[in-house]
């Protein structure tokens, strides 16, 4: 998984903090402990996020875990059940969807069937009162950007689902907003476009500035577009961070587990040090050494989160105190570039391991059903408390 | 087989379709009837039709029912728009269950019952505007009960505002019920989006949700108008002497016996139903051919891009 470390500033990307991390920093938007409840049903847990200006923030998080739902807040179409929204410094309470400094696209892309695809782009400008000469250039502009030019004259139920869903992005993008959400934007596009708009979508970014909120289910996706990432559980805020971060180190089982796959190992922390853990578990079948410290109590209970990549599988028998067991390769899928190996460590427990294949040579090649020793770094597992 | 089956299907065809039209093809055939008993057959004739134009009762009440049904339709598809729109966009504020009861109530209660108790609402009316009227003549303000009586007159002795304010109330209930079905199927984001782009709630309302609505508007209309144009009781109830509409005409007649102007009428109005069915037909139908011509148009420029 290709993971880009994206900073906003780009201009000055190599001297400057990224303004996440810059005490400084003002963030553009301010969520304080926002919840949304719908009757009894919280959608929105006590959300608490700051996002900066220019940052390309994705929210990510399985279906119905309320991202639409904090979407739909911040354009202002539902009101916080307790807790503020800032933008820019002011307080969005009251400020109705008219007249706040945001643009959305609608995961549904609402748009108006009534109108040609060239009249639903030009309408935000239309309300701007904006020149006529200069709604037809811009419109024209943003056709041109999505690849729509030949499609301006139809109507919307004249398209197909991907040229909807460049429609619905042309329309939010056409009035530059300081502020533009997006809710999987990019959801119905074949491989190549998507990726064509996922640059665009970028380059757009960095040129005006545009601070953007993109919802995904498609975590590729949020790993190459967004400078930081928010994961959201069951309406809460699980872990904010930028890909790096959400994919190297997880702070909890959920985000271990959603982000990438990983094999999770319950165990028991027996030594805690500032440089490293010691983890008994039953379930790896042996003691896990990581190389850094975590704060805990000794004798808590912890997870440990294993990349399939960061394994290694040899044929020869290893004897290591830690971080060493044995196992039988019980299938093999071959990728191409790499193979995923199932294996069945010898107390039961089924892990997923993923080797390049640099060698072609068939003697090197572990096969179905061999004894394998299941090996990592110290520095490889995280281990998580929750 | 299947020739057997066709056969029995014609037959049943033959016996459905003969039910539902022989009396509208013997009354069409009739009204060019020589005879002036309506029974009796006594050669070809267009006279009918002559006597027709000739018979200012009717022609007036043709025209009276027609200005009755275009005002009251479009005040009534105008109020049930509102009133659709509120049932579905405000599902909260207070009284709303008691509205949409009031709303519906028209629709199944029965029309007498509706016709009676407009009756009673125009006569107390009439009392209070006589009242009125005089006290305040009574008391010197003689400018002020000159206003009264120019905004108020009409209560006295019902006429035509009074029939269509009744017909506006019950054709209203229909036309709410049409609109309040389209707009629970409208999808809410295009308000929302509307909005997000900077249009104001009216302005949405006007540029977004009446175009979409259109046709929901133009077919409550044609409800509305239907309903009035031959609604009997509620304007019996509810209409002074100098107005008397169609229908309450035609069945006036029909009980002094069955007269062959009527036939001609009804031929007439036929003829025009006919008419305006068959250019709706062949609207739709263009329409549908068009749509499928630019769908093709949109499938074959996607593979050619
Ligand atoms: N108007 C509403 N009334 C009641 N419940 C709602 C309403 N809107 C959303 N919900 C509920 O809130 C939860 C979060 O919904 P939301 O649309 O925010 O999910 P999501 O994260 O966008 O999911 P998806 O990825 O499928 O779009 C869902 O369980 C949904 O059923
Ligand atoms: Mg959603």
């Amino acid at each position: 998984m290709a993971a880009v470390e994206r900073t906003s500033q780009a201009p000055s990307k190599q001297t400057e903090l990224p303004s996440w991390k810059d005490p400084k920093a003002e963030p553009y938007i301010r969520i304080e402990n926002v919840t949304k409840k719908f009757g009894d049903f919280v959608a929105v847990n006590n959300v608490s996020l700051s996002i900066y200006r220019g940052e390309l923030f994705s929210l990510l998080g399985g279906s119905g875990c309320g991202k639409t739902t904090l979407l739909r807040m911040l354009a202002g179409f539902e009101n916080p059940t307790s807790g503020k929204i800032y933008i820019d410094g002011v307080d969005m309470a009251g400020i109705p969807p008219y007249d706040r400094p945001t643009n959305m696209m609608f995961q549904s892309y609402a748009l108006f069937p009534h109108m040609t695809v060239e009249q639903n782009v030009a309408f935000g400008l239309k309300q701007d009162k904006f020149p006529d000469s200069e709604v037809k250039q811009r419109v024209a502009q943003m056709l041109d950007l999505v690849q729509l030019t030949p499609f301006a004259k139809r109507k919307p139920h004249q398209l197909s689902g991907g040229q909807r869903q460049r429609v619905a992005l042309a329309r939010s993008l056409v009035k530059q907003p300081k502020l533009l959400l997006l809710d999987e934007p990019l959801g119905a596009l074949d491989k190549k476009l998507r990726e064509a708009t996922q640059f665009e979508l970028m380059n757009i970014q960095d040129r005006l500035g545009i601070t953007f909120i993109v919802v995904t289910h498609d975590q590729e996706e949020a790993m190459t577009l967004s400078t930081r990432i928010g994961v959201m559980n069951a309406g809460q805020i699980v872990q904010i961070g930028t890909p790096q971060e959400i994919y190297e180190y997880p702070q909890n089982k959920f985000v271990a587990d959603f982000i990438g796959s990983v094999n999770l190992f319950e165990g028991q922390i027996v030594e805690d040090e500032a440089d490293h853990v010691l983890i008994k578990s039953a379930e790896a079948g042996c003691d896990i050494y990581i190389d850094h410290g975590i704060s805990s109590a000794p004798g808590a209970k912890a997870w440990v989160a294993i990349r399939p990549e960061k394994i290694q599988l040899t044929k020869q028998e290893v004897n290591a105190p830690h971080n060493c067991v044995r196992g039988t390769v019980k299938g093999i899928a071959y990728m191409g570039n790499l193979s995923i190996y199932l294996v069945q460590l010898d107390n039961g427990k089924q892990i997923k391991v993923t080797m390049q294949n640099q060698m072609r040579a068939a003697e090197l090649m572990i096969d179905w059903d061999d004894r394998v020793s299941v090996t990592w770094h110290p520095n490889s597992p995280v281990a998580l408390l929750s | 087989m299947t020739h057997r089956l066709s056969w029995f299907i014609i037959f049943w065809l033959v016996v459905v379709f003969a039910f539902l039209y022989t009396p509208i093809i013997s009354v069409v055939i009739y009204s060019f009837n020589a005879s002036k008993l309506v029974t009796v057959w006594a050669g070809w004739s267009f006279k009918w039709y002559g006597e027709l134009a000739k018979d200012r009762q009717i022609i007036d009440a043709a025209l009276l029912s027609l200005q009755v049904a275009a005002i009251s339709s479009t005040l009534a598809t105008i109020l049930g728009t509102i009133a659709g729109y509120v049932l579905v966009r405000f599902p909260k504020f207070l009284g709303r269950t008691a509205f949409s009861g009031m709303v519906n109530a028209p629709l199944v209660m029965p029309e007498v019952i509706t016709g009676l108790s407009m009756l009673l609402l125009f006569i107390t009316m009439e009392n209070i505007f006589k009242w009125a009227v005089a006290g305040l003549a009574d008391s010197g303000m003689g400018a002020t009960s000159e206003v009264v009586r120019v905004l108020f007159g009409w209560v006295e002795g019902r006429g035509f505002i009074t029939v269509v304010i009744a017909h506006v109330t019950f054709t209203m209930s229909y036309i709410a019920v049409v609109m309040r079905s389209r707009f629970l199927v409208l999808d809410l984001s295009l308000e929302e989006a509307a909005q997000d782009l900077g249009a104001k709630p009216l302005k949405v309302f006007f540029v977004i949700t009446l175009p979409i609505v259109l046709p929901a508007i133009i077919s409550g209309w044609l409800l509305g108008f239907t309903i009035s144009l031959d609604d009997l009781v509620i304007t019996a109830f509810t209409n002074g002497p100098g107005t008397t509409t169609l229908p309450q005409v035609v069945f006036s007649k029909v009980r002094l016996g069955l007269d062959p102007k009527i036939n001609a009428l009804a031929t007439i109005i036929i003829a025009i139903v006919s008419i305006g069915v068959i250019i709706a037909t062949i609207q739709m139908r263009r329409a549908e051919k068009q749509r499928q011509r630019d769908e093709q148009m949109a499938i074959r420029a996607l593979a050619k891009a």
